[in-house]
């Protein structure tokens, strides 16, 4: 306080160069990396005789084991748009963690933190996707869940670094929200933690304002996608009940989080889902596979089923909600002139005429999406494959879309307008199989 | 019991020297043989109203001197000797200094208020003296019954002194809220005692971080504020020079309360700066600096970020103010003082102004430019050079902040004015055009500009201007160093094999050795400034030029044997020697490092090493006691670039290494020569083995001392781990010393930082070294000796789940720990098995490493989990 001119502290005016602590850090830095290659060097020459990890969380997404793969046996492997009525806005053809694209291989980690196209990217491939049913999986009493579905937009919802997100199906943002999630909003314990982050499934009901989590893949930054769903609900209802996430709404916290209730997939579990009170609107019924891991991609270990009863929208409807007279689908164009649905390998339904095709060469190429109505012929189905379709084309579709349609969805439409799947048809199987535990 | 020291104390200021010493030497006598009874001397002498005040000054400050010092170790030593004192005579002392307050004597009140601030200091925290604050309220008096001014203002000064010294957590919030009362009543316009207002507020300026409860309260807040801004208006400049003082504090502490007051703030702040004197208008000026501070930070924080429910506050205050601040900082531009730039240290409005419109640019960024270019425009030919200048630097002060696209068309149309400027007549136009083409070159010169300032065309003219400039006076050559520094630098990272630059780089050198030859070179830090280019031009050359810096390598060792000749007679000659020598060492570290790179000019190094070697032993051994840094920094570079060749030199460098490794008072050379072992280590490989005994002693005795600065602590476990692996199964003597003091260190880190971030940073460093440690240990015990880690396997497993865990962990540290746990997988195999199995939390750290954008990390963590997989699977 004595020398009141004093230059205040940090204060520098035309400040001079000063080279010596760069000197120091060069020397620092070369006496580093000097170590850590050489500790490299002498890892790596260990790591010449062990084969290449295959630990990896995530690259086991893919694999079913044994087990559920003989169950699933009688479902086709297929990819869909999840729920029906967002049919125009969300099918895409979605890649497993293996895709050709470089984001693939960022991990959950430091894909919280990506921004942009590129969390798009990486976030659209991120959703686990129920086949349609169209067929009723043996032992379902025994292996499986089922839930009332909200009907909704389908979000994964991400809180990390004090904020928490939430992105639809194409990546994009839906909202951007402080929650009561861990690290979902800036407090002073969460705001240096990065790796603290919680990455939820759930489905976005507008007239409630409420997120209903149907699926938990990460807590606390501790990964749950390689946990079956059984342990997975275990942790959804026992972890957001003590954290207090599912509390009420307040100023800062608007959206509501809620739990849809989950029942044991049998005869009084079903009826529940199907009719039972929920505080929302129903769009069908989701079935979940306990011993399924949360995979990438479409699976057959989560179905969906609707009827006219449970959903609004069981068959397909246009924006303004009328029911098209013939059913519409999406295939893709391929090389010889055939068109095919997305699966892998894709399903062929017809092809176009090569007169057409060389009239329109300019226009229409393969891998392009057309757009058909499935005429009064119908599908010839064997072995729960379409052989024969009668389709009629109609045009390019929507540019928005990504892919085609699968063959579950192809199939779960044309029978909802033929011969549905019925509740009844499911509680006989759910019968059955209580008979067959019985034995 | 007290002893009569009056005559000694009078004698110790004596004029006569020798009378001086034996007083000193009789009080030192004293204060050994009977601390308690010398300390209630003292206070005894600063109490009695009838002792002379020189003795009762210096009574005081010896005491406050046996309470307090600056080195930490010894003041933790001080607190403990006072605190192991009989409590009775404690308290005696303690009467006496609160007696003392009282005193007319000013010298004996205000030493007195500075010891009771050093007791409370260690006393409060310990929850003793609990009626210390109470006392000295008291002192305050009422409106009833009031007390004399002069304990008022000693009493007030206390209170400050007593917040300077503790933390705000040792005081409650009632007795803060009654010292903020006892300061804001002493600050206010009732009182009509200008002295105890000013303590008042100095007071003020001291307790403003206890009153985090205060400022939350809007109507507590309001008057506190009141109450400052009124102080700012006082007739007594030094009142409200104290009171801005308190506002700039308060600009930072509670910058998110400010919105409500800013309209006021600008108004009072702007008057002082235009009308006040220099003082008060300095600290006016500082306010907008330290808003800018808070800003800047805040942007930094959040990156592009920002949104509404950001947890820290940025109310864009600056942006706001604009219109009417940079007219103001404009102003104060053209208040220069005729050689102001030849002080060192200098500081006046214009300055202060010029900083601070240069914090304003980095605030704001592109809105500056069209408030600042038509002031620039206007003055910069104009016959007063006042104007020339301030317009001047004026643009070199936007030069940051604003983006590329609003600064690259400006710059371009200014650019050959500033070359011409550097033939103005008048020197501190000359200086500032310096400074702005050093800007230049900073911002908007490089390999991320899209449209270069610099170019093939101007280059030429750039060089023939920067040759002529640096024959300047010192002070413009050394802004002229700062240029060429950056103009390097612009071209540094390039992989080519030859640079724009290459074609200059002879002459750039040339000049920069002509102007630290210059006889007047030690002026204006030219000297210094000019080596320091030189390293940069090195370091930024390409191969084409790798001949020139080759000639200039017998040159640098020619000056640095002449500096072994120079006639050393006084302090300052040995100053002298030592920076010279600081720098050329320097610049021949910075050579043997950019050539030992090159394949072609490498063999060149090895050629001199012989004579660079003896040179730099020589260099030592010109000083007695201490290693020079950069002379060890140079070694080191010369280490890794001879290799096992560096063995012939071991036997004589070895005491020296030594030397710098029992340095601990200068914690850099002892930092810096830790790191120099670990050049030696890599280098030498288990040549070194002869000289590990004496090494690792030092390096125990080292981390045993209380004396060491902590930062030499983590390099010196990452020393453990480069010693280790290199003598492999030799470093089994000594682990039974080291793993204790990585073991103790685990767990000091393990405690975690809270909210310091200098602690956490901190220990994370020391993480760092103690896992580089625990690598290079496996790693070398690996094949022989495995089984001797074995017991240490669970604690070294422990430590890396703690650090898995925790959130502030950094990069450098998660790959650390990865490779540990690799090398504990693959060094103890089945032994640590069961241990894996048990352990829950390493698999998805490892996980997460690999998903890693690091290639190396990722590798690693490949590794560490292939192996682990295989002992766990077995």
């Amino acid at each position: 306080m004595d020398n009141r001119l004093a230059k205040p502290e940090g204060r520098v005016h035309k400040r001079t160069i000063s080279d010596q602590q760069k000197r120091r850090d060069i020397a620092l830095k070369r006496q580093s990396q000097g170590r850590r290659d050489l500790q490299h060097h002498a890892r790596q020459l260990v790591s010449l005789a062990v084969p290449p990890s295959s630990s990896s969380v995530f690259e086991e997404h893919g694999a079913v084991t044994g087990h559920q793969e003989a169950e699933a046996i009688d479902i086709q492997s297929s990819e869909s748009s999840v729920f029906g009525h967002e049919v125009d806005v969300v099918a895409e053809k979605v890649e497993g963690w293996h895709g050709d694209q470089e984001e693939d291989a960022i991990g959950v980690v430091e894909a919280t933190r990506l921004k942009g196209t590129k969390a798009r990217e990486w976030f659209k491939h991120q959703f686990m996707i129920p086949e349609w049913m169209v067929d009723v999986p043996s032992h379902l009493r025994k292996d499986w869940y089922v839930m009332a579905r909200p009907s909704g937009e389908r979000c994964l919802v991400v809180s990390s670094n004090g904020t928490t997100v939430s992105r639809l199906r194409n990546g994009c943002i839906r909202h951007c929200f402080p929650s009561a999630l861990p690290n979902g909003s800036r407090t002073r314990e969460s705001i240096a933690a990065s790796q603290v982050f919680c990455i939820l499934d759930c489905i976005y009901h507008e007239p409630q304002k409420t997120y209903y989590i149907i699926d938990m893949m990460c807590w606390r930054g501790y990964s749950l996608y390689d946990c079956n769903y059984e342990f997975r609900h275990f942790w959804i209802t026992s972890k957001l009940e003590e954290t207090g996430v599912l509390g009420p709404t307040s100023k800062f916290h608007r959206y509501q989080f809620s739990i849809v209730p989950v029942f044991e997939c049998g005869k009084a579990g079903f009826q529940a889902a199907y009719d039972g009170d929920v505080p929302f609107e129903r769009d069908g019924c989701l079935f979940l596979n306990r011993h399924a891991h949360y995979v990438l991609g479409v699976t057959p270990l989560a179905l969906l089923w609707k009827d006219p009863v449970s959903s609004r929208y069981h068959v397909d409807t246009d924006r303004i909600g009328n029911v098209p007279a013939y059913q519409q689908i999406v295939l893709e164009l391929q090389d010889d002139g055939t068109v095919a649905t997305c699966d892998q390998p894709g399903v062929v339904l017809g092809s176009m005429p090569q007169d057409f095709l060389l009239k329109n060469k300019e226009h229409l190429q393969a891998g392009m999406l057309l757009k058909f109505t499935i005429g009064d012929k119908g599908l010839s189905i064997l072995d729960g494959k379409p052989v024969t379709a009668d389709i009629h084309y109609q045009g390019l579709a929507n540019r928005f879309r990504a892919g085609a349609d699968s063959v579950s969805k192809v199939l779960f439409q044309y029978a909802a307008r033929h011969c549905p799947l019925a509740f009844s048809d499911i509680l006989a199987a759910i019968e059955a199989s209580d008979d067959e535990m019985d034995i | 019991m007290a002893f009569e020291v009056t005559q000694i104390l009078l004698n110790a200021q004596s004029s006569d020297g020798a009378v001086r010493r034996t007083a000193e030497e009789n009080l030192k006598q004293f204060q050994e043989q009977n601390f308690p009874v010398f300390l209630l001397s003292l206070a005894h002498e600063l109490a009695n109203n009838e002792k002379p005040p020189e003795s009762r000054k210096l009574a005081g400050l010896i005491l406050k001197n046996s309470l307090d010092a600056k080195d930490a170790s010894r003041k933790a030593e001080l607190a403990q000797a006072w605190i192991s004192l009989d409590n009775a005579l404690k308290s005696q002392i303690k009467g006496a200094l609160l007696m003392t307050l009282s005193s007319p004597v000013k010298d004996a009140s205000h030493t007195a208020a500075q010891v009771i601030a050093k007791v409370a200091a260690i006393e409060l925290p310990l929850r003793e003296w609990p009626d210390l604050v109470g006392s000295l309220l008291s002192n305050m008096g009422t409106p009833q019954a009031q007390k004399p001014p002069g304990l008022k203002q000693a009493t007030l000064e206390t209170l400050g002194y007593v917040c300077e010294e503790i933390s705000p957590e040792v005081l409650a919030q009632e007795q803060v809220n009654s010292i903020l009362t006892a300061v804001v009543q002493g600050m206010n316009t009732s009182e009509t005692n200008n002295d105890v207002r000013l303590a008042a507020t100095r007071a003020l300026y001291n307790a403003l971080d206890f009153a985090q409860n205060n400022f939350d309260n809007e109507m507590e807040r309001d008057y506190i504020m009141r109450v400052v801004c009124e102080a700012t208006l006082s007739p007594d400049v030094k009142i409200r020079q104290a009171a801005f003082e308190c506002l700039v504090s308060i600009s930072s502490t509670y910058y998110s309360k400010l919105s409500p007051y800013m309209g006021d703030l600008f108004t009072i702040t702007s008057k002082a700066v235009r009308e006040d004197e220099e003082g008060v208008a300095l600290q006016a000026l500082e306010f907008w600096s330290s808003i800018c501070d808070e800003e800047i930070e805040a942007q930094e924080e959040y990156g592009a970020e920002f949104s509404e429910d950001s947890e820290v506050p940025y109310f864009k205050f600056i942006k706001q103010a604009l219109p009417a601040l940079v007219p103001l900082l404009l102003e104060t531009l053209t208040k220069q003082e005729e050689n102001q730039d030849q002080e060192e240290g200098a500081w006046n409005l214009s300055m202060a102004g010029g900083t601070c419109l240069g914090l304003v640019a980095r605030t704001v960024g592109d809105d500056i430019v069209p408030l600042v270019m038509p002031y620039v425009q206007e003055n910069i030919a104009k016959p007063d050079w006042k104007f020339r200048e301030a317009a001047t630097y004026a643009f070199g002060s936007i030069l940051e902040g604003p983006s590329l696209e609003q600064l690259t068309p400006l710059v371009q149309v200014a650019f050959n004015f500033m070359l011409n400027a550097m033939k103005d007549q008048n020197t501190h136009v000359k200086d500032t055009t310096a400074w702005t083409l050093r800007r230049i070159f900073e911002f908007l010169h490089g390999p991320n500009v899209d449209v270069p300032v610099v170019n093939q065309n101007n280059l030429s003219v750039i060089v023939e201007v920067l040759s002529e400039g640096i024959k300047d006076v010192p002070n413009v050559a050394e802004k002229i160093c700062g240029a060429i520094y950056f103009l390097a630098q612009g071209y540094e990272g390039t992989s080519e094999p030859s640079s724009p630059l290459s074609p200059y780089i002879q002459g750039i050198i040339q000049m920069l050795l002509a102007s630290a030859d210059r006889e007047d070179a030690n002026e204006s830090r030219l000297r210094t400034s000019a080596y320091e280019t030189l390293n940069e031009v090195v370091r930024c050359s390409t191969e084409d030029t790798a001949p020139v810096i080759m000639q200039l390598l017998p040159a640098i060792l020619q000056k640095l044997n002449s500096t072994l000749d120079m006639p050393v007679l006084s302090s300052e000659d040995r100053e002298k020697q030592n920076e010279l020598q600081a720098s050329l060492c320097g610049v021949l570290q910075v050579i043997i490092q950019k050539l030992s790179a090159l394949e072609i000019t490498k063999f060149g190094i090895l050629q001199c090493a012989d004579q660079m070697m003896a040179l730099l032993l020589r260099v030592f051994s010109c000083r007695n006691a201490t290693v020079h840094e950069e002379a060890m920094l140079s070694i080191g570079a010369l280490a890794y670039a001879t290799g096992p060749e560096f063995a012939k030199y071991m036997q004589e460098f070895y005491k020296y290494l030594e030397m710098g490794l029992q340095n601990f008072e200068e914690y850099q050379v002892c930092a810096v020569t830790v790191g120099v072992v670990g050049d030696l280590c890599r280098s030498l490989d288990d040549k070194i083995l002869p000289y590990c005994d004496g090494i690792m002693t030092q390096l125990l005795k080292d981390l045993s001392s209380s004396h060491l600065h902590r930062s030499v602590k983590p390099p010196i476990f990452s020393c453990f781990g480069d010693i280790a692996l290199a003598i492999g199964e030799n470093f089994e003597k000594y682990l039974a010393y080291a793993m204790p003091m990585l073991q103790t260190a685990a767990e000091v880190s393990a405690q975690g930082g809270g909210d310091d971030d200098e602690l956490i940073d901190y220990y994370n460093q020391l993480r760092n070294g103690i896992l580089e440690a625990y690598s290079g240990i496996m790693q070398g015990f690996k094949n022989t000796k495995a089984e001797l880690m074995v017991q240490y396997a669970s604690h070294i497993l422990q430590f890396i789940e703690s650090i898995c865990d925790d959130p502030h962990r950094d990069d450098a540290v998660t790959k650390s720990a990865v490779g540990v746990l690799g090398d504990l997988a693959d060094t103890l195999g089945s032994h640590v098995a069961i241990l894996f199995r048990n352990s829950s939390s390493y698999q998805g750290f490892l996980q997460e490493c690999q998903a890693s954008d690091d290639q190396q990390l990722k590798e690693t963590a490949d590794w560490a989990l292939a192996i682990i997989s295989r002992i766990v699977s077995q």
